[in-house]
């Protein structure tokens, strides 16, 4: 591999498991929501 | 009809019995949305700006696009860590829910983006080194490191009361954060004796125009980001905690239903 | 004996985190005082410097005893404590492994420079870890 290739890799590694992970907590918390009754979800 | 409230939440009916605000369907909000709107945009200026635009540096090389985002990482994931332990002292001393979850929360994205600093790392040394790793003092107790919040988050795994679990944890994030500056030490000082390349010893310390603004770029964007994040996965562990006691009091309705039901002739229980 | 035992038994928290840190202190420098013996016999080795190589040890050895005791108070209260504690304490003492590991060498003629620095690094984490089991034992005490 060449060193643009491991950059690359870096880049996309990073923003990829970032982007992977902000999408599992989003449809966490949705899939949580709807578990939980309106009046509870209040986190404040 | 219902009516959608941003305040009191959608779909509560007008009229409604409860006065109580209700929650959104997700854990987005204003603020969130806000955040994530200038972390998107962010994260492109970076990745225009790191990979295309920004020149080679004199000494680094092409490797100083790395470390446009392996010092973001490594400055997100330590600011977790300390937001991790300074909840856990709050927790101790006001032994509520929120600074519990709150340094549970930020300690998982701790590990995040320290997971993220070690993979940039990598990467840099097979680049500069030809190897990806070396058991050299930096490196080894960096990985180290990460085992103190890994063990954190196992902690958190095991099953036991929540006061329990919050007391341990705290414990936990308040010991391994002061660990980090004596273990720095120690390392500078063990490679005092033996110097070797880095990566934080190579960057230049002259860096300018481009370059710099880029470097401040990353950690501007990283911050929100990581604000970002914290606000989401706070907000889902808070969720996760109610889901329990609905699924704890659902149970119990259960049984006592079960209770209350007469039984049939002849003493069946 | 547990820490859980000695508050019940009416001495206060303080007091059960300091016994708990004495006594494994008095543990490890017994271990380390048999190590020691073996170390010059099967390696030939001749301590040069005794005091330095005395005071690394000692230090260390309070810093070691200071985290492991509120470890293990914290291990008791978990149900594979036993399992976890490993995990959990030796991350912790990385900054220990270093500077005695060098402080040694310095004491042993195997490295040059001076090994005084590093008794004190090994001073800042006993100190550090000293305080924070003083404080944080009483929380790990008061719900079990």
């Amino acid at each position: 591999m060449s060193d643009t290739a491991y950059i690359a890799t870096a880049w996309i590694a990073t923003f990829g498991s970032l982007g992977l992970y902000s999408l599992w907590l989003l449809r966490r918390g949705r899939k949580l929501s709807r578990s939980v009754p309106p009046d509870e979800r209040r986190w404040l | 009809m219902t009516v959608d409230n941003p305040t009191t939440g959608a779909g509560r009916p007008p009229g409604a019995a409860s006065d109580r605000p209700t929650g959104p369907p997700t854990t987005g909000s204003t603020a969130t949305r806000v955040l994530g709107v200038i972390s998107l945009v962010g994260i492109a200026a970076l990745v225009v700006l790191g990979v295309f635009l920004t020149p080679a540096d004199a000494e680094l090389g092409d490797t100083i696009r790395i470390l446009y985002m392996h010092v973001p990482t490594v400055s997100t994931a330590y600011l977790a860590f300390v937001i991790t332990a300074i909840a856990s002292v709050m927790y101790l001393w006001k032994r509520t829910e929120f600074w519990d979850l709150l340094a549970a929360s930020s300690a998982e994205l701790g590990v995040l983006f320290f997971a993220l600093t070690i993979l940039n790392g990598m990467l840099w040394g097979k680049i500069t080194w030809g190897v990806f790793w070396r058991w050299e003092p930096r490196l080894t107790t960096t990985a180290v490191l990460m085992l103190t919040y890994v063990g954190y988050l196992a902690v958190r795994q095991i099953p036991n009361d929540t006061r329990t679990r919050g007391t341990i944890s705290a414990v936990i994030g308040i010991m391994a954060v002061v660990n980090i500056p004596i273990t720095h030490k120690a390392v500078d000082w063990w490679r005092g004796l033996h110097q070797e390349k880095t990566i934080f010893g190579t960057v230049d310390p002259d860096m300018k125009g481009l370059q710099l603004f880029t470097a401040y770029l990353g950690l501007t964007v990283f911050l929100v980001l990581f604000s970002w994040l914290l606000i989401h996965r706070f907000r889902v562990a808070w969720l996760a905690e109610r889901a329990a006691d609905v699924g704890v009091d659902a149970a119990i309705a259960e049984r006592r239903a079960e209770r209350a039901v007469p039984s049939s002739a002849g003493g069946a229980s | 004996m547990q820490p859980r035992v000695l508050v019940f038994a009416g001495s206060n928290r303080s007091g059960a985190c300091s016994g708990k840190v004495a006594a494994l202190a008095v543990q490890l420098l017994a271990v380390e005082a048999v190590l020691a013996v073996a170390v010059a016999v099967f390696y030939d080795t001749t301590f040069r410097t005794p005091v330095l190589t005395v005071g690394v040890a000692l230090v260390a050895t309070v810093g070691i005893a200071a985290a492991g005791a509120v470890y293990g108070a914290l291990a008791a209260r978990l149900r594979s404590g036993t399992t976890l504690l490993p995990l959990l304490l030796l991350p912790l003492l990385a900054p220990v492994l270093i500077g005695a590991t060098r402080g040694f060498e310095v004491a042993l003629g195997r490295e040059a420079g001076p090994g005084w620095p590093w008794v004190a690094l090994l001073g800042i984490f006993a100190v550090v870890y000293l305080t924070l089991g003083a404080l944080l034992f009483r929380p790990l005490l008061e719900d079990a």
